[in-house]
């Protein structure tokens, strides 16, 4: 099977889509001709015209304003936000208008579309280039918000998005994009090449939105874990020697309680670990399902390690990272408790 | 800079607040028949002058006169008239029910009816507006439903947005006619899009967006104008100006611009100014603008210039931002009498049949009216359920709604 980068599998997946369904159009920033900064999208016009994947001008309200009126004719606009960050002037228009038009019009008019941005830190990019903003998605009635986590699920879940008719939010953690990143940054990039996970069948398939999955099986503590944080998760479970059991939940609304939950009463223990900003961070809402739901089978508190509610550094990156340490330090302590 | 004078900082004011006597003696008004009609397939460097007059037909003995006129024939222009009519009786019948408690809130056309009357009947069947809250002309006019339209004021049991919207936030798919937001300025993007949509799918059919002059200053309308500009879409932008947004004069807005069709200018689209209370001038210009768009010539921003007669909404006092007689003093009139005042001139309308129409359109619309309501108001009788509130907001209801519809025990 071939091995593919995140960007790769990525790019892929909308290859996939477009071929299957003329419906489907590629946009935004300098993804035409260019191809998208992160090359997601190289290749696809010349394969499928311009017609179908096209520059805009810098304009994220255009985009996703653009978009919804796309999707509203028809249309399965497949958006690209340059970065997460750059996301806020779209905001209206993902909140107010795509995430609502099927409630608000009784589902006289619907808004099939995905809005594809590159989220979180690692790569020295500063508060405009890192950030994680997937709590401002979650807390939105009508959108679904997708992390995935290696490329194999990278693919499977933008076709099952692109093919989902509610809107969806797609946050590329681009510290994965070219290889497993487990927040030891002072060690060579390990590529996808080497992982499992790399390994991303040709054509079409899904992974179905809605549904975790579980990284590693453990008795002694539950990880609930998403994009980049997996990997640190996985490496704070091999240096401490803890049996922890990780979560990749995938999508985070709608989220998948009944793996969750599962984890948790068989552990009794649970620690939620993310980049984004601790202080109604998703994290807060898994602290909260878990104690709502398995109260009874906890033998310790929740703990949750996160970015700092900082801005997103510069040159503190690695002092903001919630990297293998901070989570190896959290599990500890979660299993003295 | 020692020698630098204090900066001021200015804030433009309308001429004329509460108490004044009212004044639009800044209103420059073209005469009927003076503005010239240009080819649809015109340049728009080549007319860049009709974003500051004001296209014109009917003149003040009720003649319609120049370039724009002769498009309508007897049959169209008494339609017309009759939408206009009709529109005026339902929201006097709707602002009187929403003063009655029989729905939260109602938003009415006075003084606008021309706009959204005739500009619908220049489209073609499957053309998309995406329309503001002060267009529902564009569905009296089109012939949807006035019983669906009532029902959605009230919230009821026929609600066809099943109680979710605030009262006439319509939507009409099968009748071009896109959800109303209520976020201001949001459709205008979206229905470039949805032309963009058809042009890309080699389409024939064309999109409208509708703003007030107030949410000009959205960065909506911005977005608009780049992409409709930058991809030459088949839409047609219109801003209704009816130089109020709530208590805000349009000079806030507007600020130093000349016009709000000017606005266009600088991003290379044909932009025309109409006598938005001219109901053959307001179709006239529509149909010019929507024939570029089907041609594939690309948008065309026009800036229809009207006045709110009435309120913003039920929600706000005219009487304490202007004069109570600034609407009689407007210098382009009442839509409703000047299209009446042409009929009689032709010979095709009298007094008598206006009198004996506004009975009968009164009557249709009460009987309308009383049916609607045996289907519940807002806070009487049949709504919709409690259960529909969890409908809807994804295509499948995932499983942490429908936890929540059992805690709420519906």
């Amino acid at each position: 099977m071939p091995r593919r980068t995140m960007v790769e599998a990525i790019r892929d997946a909308m290859d996939v889509a477009m071929q299957r369904d003329d419906n489907v159009v590629v946009f935004g920033e300098d993804v035409g001709y260019f191809g998208g900064v992160f090359r997601c999208t190289q290749g696809l016009q010349q394969k499928f015209g311009a017609s179908r994947c096209f520059d805009t001008p810098i304009s994220e309200l255009g985009i996703v304003g653009a978009a919804v009126g796309m999707a509203a004719y028809g249309l399965r606009p497949c958006v690209e936000i340059q970065f997460a960050d750059y996301m806020y002037p779209a905001y209206d228009q993902i909140v107010s208008e795509a995430a609502r038009l099927r409630y608000r019009s009784n589902g006289q008019f619907t808004a099939p579309m995905v809005v594809r941005m590159p989220t979180g830190g690692g790569i020295f990019g500063g508060q405009t280039h890192s950030q994680s903003p997937e709590a401002l998605f979650t807390h939105v009635a009508g959108l679904k918000t997708v992390v995935p986590s290696n490329p194999y699920d990278a693919k499977g879940l933008l076709i099952a998005s692109i093919e989902d008719n509610d809107p969806v939010i797609f946050l590329e953690p681009k510290r994965l994009y070219n290889g497993p990143f487990d927040g030891h940054h002072e060690r060579p990039v390990t590529p996808w090449a080497r992982h499992p996970l790399g390994e991303v069948p040709e054509g079409h398939y899904t992974v179905p939105l809605g549904k975790a999955a579980v990284r590693r099986e453990g008795a002694a503590v539950t990880v609930l874990a998403y994009g980049t944080m997996v990997f640190v998760a996985e490496a704070a479970v091999q240096e401490t020697g803890i049996d922890a059991e990780i979560i990749d939940l995938r999508t985070l609304v709608p989220y998948d309680l009944d793996t969750i939950a599962a984890s948790v009463e068989k552990t009794g223990r649970c620690v939620v670990v993310h980049e984004a900003t601790l202080t109604s961070g998703f994290g807060a809402e898994l602290s909260a399902l878990v104690q709502e739901n398995c109260f009874y089978h906890l033998e310790a508190p929740v703990v949750r390690v996160t970015g700092w509610d900082t801005p997103y550094p510069h040159a503190q990156e690695w002092d903001y990272f919630p990297g293998p340490a901070r989570v190896g330090r959290a599990l500890k302590a979660v299993m003295e408790a | 800079m020692p020698d630098a004078k204090p900066l001021s900082f200015q804030v433009p004011a309308p001429a004329v607040r509460p108490g004044g006597t009212p004044d639009f003696s800044d209103v420059q008004i073209s005469r009927a028949g003076e503005v010239r009609r240009p080819e649809v397939d015109a340049a728009p460097e080549d007319i860049r002058d009709l974003a500051y007059a004001i296209i014109r037909v009917l003149n003040r003995e009720s003649e319609a006169v120049g370039p724009w006129a002769g498009l309508l024939s007897d049959a169209e222009l008494l339609e017309g008239l009759r939408h206009m009519m009709t529109l005026r009786v339902f929201d006097a019948r709707m602002q009187m029910a929403q003063r009655q408690g029989k729905t939260s809130f109602y938003m009415q056309h006075m003084g606008e009816e021309a706009v959204s009357c005739a500009f619908r009947k220049a489209l073609e069947p499957g053309d998309m507006n995406f329309p503001t809250y002060r267009q529902a002309g564009l569905l009296i006019a089109g012939g949807y439903p006035m019983l669906d339209m009532m029902c959605q004021i009230y919230s009821n049991e026929l609600d066809p947005m099943k109680g979710r919207q605030l009262p006439v936030l319509y939507s009409a798919r099968e009748h071009g006619f896109f959800s109303i937001s209520g976020n201001l300025a949001t459709q205008f993007i979206q229905a470039v899009g949805w032309a963009m949509a058809s042009a890309m799918k080699r389409d024939t059919r064309i999109a409208v967006g509708w703003i007030g002059d107030g949410s000009t200053a959205e960065s909506d309308f911005h977005a608009g104008l780049v992409f409709a500009s930058t991809y030459k879409a088949p839409v047609v932008l219109n801003i209704v100006n009816n130089q109020w947004a709530i208590s805000t004069f349009q000079g806030i807005a507007r600020g130093g611009s000349g016009t709000f069709a000017a606005r266009g200018l600088g991003f290379g689209l044909p932009a025309l100014r109409v006598d938005g209370n001219d109901y053959l001038a307001v179709h006239a210009v529509a149909k010019w603008a929507i024939e570029r768009a089907r041609r594939n010539l690309g948008p065309t921003l026009v800036e229809y210039v009207t006045y709110r007669v009435g309120a913003h909404s039920t929600s706000d006092d005219p009487s304490a931002y202007r004069p109570k007689t600034e609407s009689d003093a407007w210098p382009l009139g009442d839509p409703v009498l000047r299209l009446k005042g042409h009929l009689i001139l032709r010979g095709i309308w009298s007094e008598e049949r206006h009198k004996q129409a506004e009975a009968e359109i009164l009557a249709e619309v009460i009987a309308i009216q009383k049916e609607a309501e045996s289907h519940g108001t807002l806070h009487s009788g049949p709504h919709p359920s409690a259960r529909d509130m969890f409908e809807g907001v994804y295509e499948q209801m995932p499983p942490h709604l429908r936890r929540q519809r059992q805690q709420a025990g519906v």
